[in-house]
């Protein structure tokens, strides 16, 4: 029987088979960090509501204040979704007809609440408190972004372990005074000066742990 | 147990080749003459169409406990730790006892084949290679262990400083993280050095194919080599570079496997002689496990002549000589438990030897120091059945020297109402004998199909080699002496 012999276009797939081998670790190991990363898998995420509700129109244009509806941010660990009734303070006598309100005033009569969908999720064992925040001065948009200006909410941050170490790590540039927390056009690393932040965080005693028991009880 | 049929006929004129001969060096190969015979006697295990019916029936038994294994892992993957007997205090046992009992098996290849290699050991030629293949499946059963023992196997990768989303990076003052790059590391290196050095064996293999398959499947491994004056250059630069890069690792991976246990608080465990004395064992078990695995390999395969008895008896020594350390350093021990007058580190000594676990502590003193000091008698080193029983009394002993040392430390630590006892479960005892399996699978498949013997290296000691041998055949043997010539590497 006749010997085999390599064809010669072979002789390429050594350098190829070592490339791919002193790559392939380098290309896993970028995978994991980007690929499972939130960045990639949550943020950005748009999900279509029942009721076409504007956060551009009410918190924009008009101007209301994101605690009209979230009451809980600055009192409990969850911002709250508003009530039905919480709407109909308005549109009981604001546009009562209109056919993108039907679902609302339907939940209004029968009682059941609208069918909002989550967006902004944490692992069951991930815990957050809006409260701890707000009250000491981590504005509404520095982790929802211009919620003023979105038409239809969206993920604005990835929400990932290393996106709240890194404000833990260092807190001081998204600091604001606790009395603008909500406003929207604020953005405390261009508009307030480093010596105003240094001040705001010796006032609120501002020391975020880093400790594992913080946000994993 | 049928053998594969020997060639040579001359199988009569053996020489004791153990006998030292005061001017004359002992021959390390017997009978076989030429190169050619050397080829042949290697070749043709992996060239017959059958292999010997032992290996039929080792293979088939090593192939169901590998299957065990699977379903061992699977059901534990699948239910969680709780289906081994871990508690708390005792959270690492067989799991932990197993991990460490392979890295150290794994040891004594890395020695024979770079240690021994930069002494210019020319014994080391008949049995380095499948040592080496050694070093290489027990360090994959090894690294099984950590993998499987972490609890949710599927963040095992976080074993690896890898950036992630988390900015959660492994603890690396932590040991158990020197562990990972140790271990990584030397199976990396230990690779790498099994394979280059393979590659000339491998071309002869490719030469005398007769199938396409094997023409293919060996000349791709060959990479081409066709035996040039500058291939054979590079090859022993590249061999010579990585028995340098080899050597620490024989040192250093067990000294950080110990570390393990070593920078702990534990009675037991914080000891500053853990390092060299893991390493100790690491060869001692090692040279073990090698006995065990040359001495019917070299039956069945018709390789007598290839890995003489000196070659064992020589493995004997080094047996008896680590086996000696590690007595020191059992009795070193104790003398520091008592000299300490730390009551803490004296009680867990005692509890040792005479606590629950008594009998694990004088199964391990008996495998490991006693028996051994049989290979002070050379007709103990040079008797075949004795020391295959010995490798595996000294295999046994290696293993629970892992095991007293892991639980009876945890088991009884400081505080009486926290102790309890390790029981292992079916599934403890499953995973013990699969990770066996998974070993000597493999090590059957390397038996098999791949060059047992590093033959280049073997003909570089021949007399053959010598370009001042007489040329008279007749004095071959006795005129074996070494002049400087070469440098030990493969020819």
């Amino acid at each position: 029987m006749s010997r085999f012999s390599f064809p010669r276009w072979s002789n390429l797939l050594l350098p190829v088979v070592i490339l791919v081998g002193a790559t392939m670790p380098l290309y896993a190991a970028w995978f994991v960090a980007y690929g499972f990363s939130p960045k990639t898998l949550d943020a950005g995420y748009q999900p279509r509501q029942p009721i076409p509700y504007s956060h551009a129109l009410h918190a924009g244009q008009l101007g209301l204040d994101c605690r009209y509806c979230h009451i809980g941010v600055d009192r409990a660990a969850s911002a709250s979704i508003p009530a039905t009734q919480t709407c109909m303070n308005c549109h009981t006598t604001i546009r009562p007809e209109s056919p993108k309100l039907a679902k609302l005033i339907d939940s209004n009569l029968t009682g059941m609440p609208v069918e909002w969908t989550r967006i902004h999720k944490l692992p069951d064992f991930a815990f957050f408190n809006h409260a701890a925040h707000v009250t000491r001065g981590v504005g509404c948009a520095t982790c929802h972004g211009r919620i003023d200006k979105m038409e239809v909410v969206y993920q604005h941050a990835p929400l990932s372990m290393g996106w709240c170490l890194e404000c833990h790590r260092d807190p001081i540039t998204n600091l604001r005074s606790p009395a603008d927390v909500t406003n929207m056009r604020l953005d405390p690393s261009m508009d307030l000066g480093i010596e105003e932040q240094t001040r705001l965080e010796a006032k609120f005693q501002i020391a975020p742990s880093e400790n594992c028991t913080t946000c994993h009880r | 147990m049928s053998t594969l049929p020997v060639s040579n006929t001359h199988a009569v004129d053996i020489v004791d080749n153990t006998v030292e001969m005061p001017g004359t060096r002992a021959p390390l190969v017997l009978n076989l003459e030429t190169f050619a015979e050397v080829t042949t006697t290697v070749c043709r295990v992996a060239e017959s169409r059958r292999a010997p019916m032992a290996w039929y029936v080792a293979f088939g038994l090593s192939l169901s406990l590998l299957g065990f294994l699977g379903f061992c892992v699977s059901y534990l993957i699948f239910t969680g730790v709780g289906v081994w007997g871990l508690n708390n205090p005792v959270m690492w046992a067989f799991d932990i006892t197993n991990f460490v009992f392979w890295v150290g098996i794994g040891h004594a290849g890395t020695l024979i084949s770079a240690i021994l290699f930069l002494f210019r050991q020319k014994w080391r030629t008949g049995i380095n290679r499948f040592a080496e293949a050694m070093t290489i499946f027990a360090v994959i059963c090894a690294g099984l262990f950590p993998g499987i023992h972490v609890g949710r196997v599927w963040f095992a990768y976080w074993l690896f400083p890898i950036p992630n989303q988390m900015d959660m990076w492994p603890q690396f003052r932590s040991p158990l993280l020197w562990d990972v790059f140790a271990v990584s590391t030397y199976f990396t290196v230990s690779l790498v050095f099994w394979y280059t050095g393979m590659v000339p064996d491998l071309a002869t293999l490719r030469d005398r194919a007769k199938g396409k398959l094997q023409q293919f499947a060996y000349g791709l491994f060959a990479i081409g080599w066709r035996g040039s004056n500058r291939h054979w250059h590079r090859y022993e630069r590249a061999y010579l570079i990585l028995a340098a890069l080899s050597t620490p690792l024989v040192l250093s991976v067990h000294s950080v496997v110990s570390f393990d246990f070593a920078t702990s608080q534990l009675p037991g465990w914080h000891t500053t002689i853990f390092p060299p004395y893991f390493v100790a064992g690491a060869i001692f078990s090692g040279f073990a496990m090698v006995l065990t695995l040359a001495v019917p390999a070299r039956e069945l395969f018709g390789l007598k002549d290839l890995i003489t008895l000196r070659h064992l008896d020589n493995m004997n020594k080094v047996i008896l000589a680590t086996g000696c350390m590690v007595g020191y350093a059992y009795a070193m021990e104790f003398f520091v438990a008592w000299y300490s007058g730390a009551a803490f580190e004296k009680f867990a000594f005692v509890n040792r030897a005479f606590g629950q676990y008594w009998w694990a502590y004088w199964i391990m003193v008996s495998c490991n120091v006693i028996t051994p000091q049989l290979f002070w008698f050379k007709k103990m080193r040079t008797s075949i059945p004795m020391m295959f029983i010995l490798s595996i009394v000294v295999n046994v002993g290696m293993w629970f020297e892992r095991f007293v040392i892991i639980v009876t430390s945890l088991a009884n630590d400081f505080l009486p109402s926290s102790w309890d006892q390790f029981t292992p479960t079916w599934v403890d005892i499953g995973t013990m004998l699969g990770a066996f399996g998974l070993f000597f699978t493999l090590f059957l498949l390397f038996c098999r199909f791949l060059p047992m013997i590093a033959m280049a290296e073997v003909k570089a000691i021949m007399p053959a080699a010598d370009p001042h041998q007489k040329k008279d055949h007749a004095h071959a043997h006795a005129h074996a002496h070494d002049h400087g010539h070469g440098h030990g590497g493969a020819h």
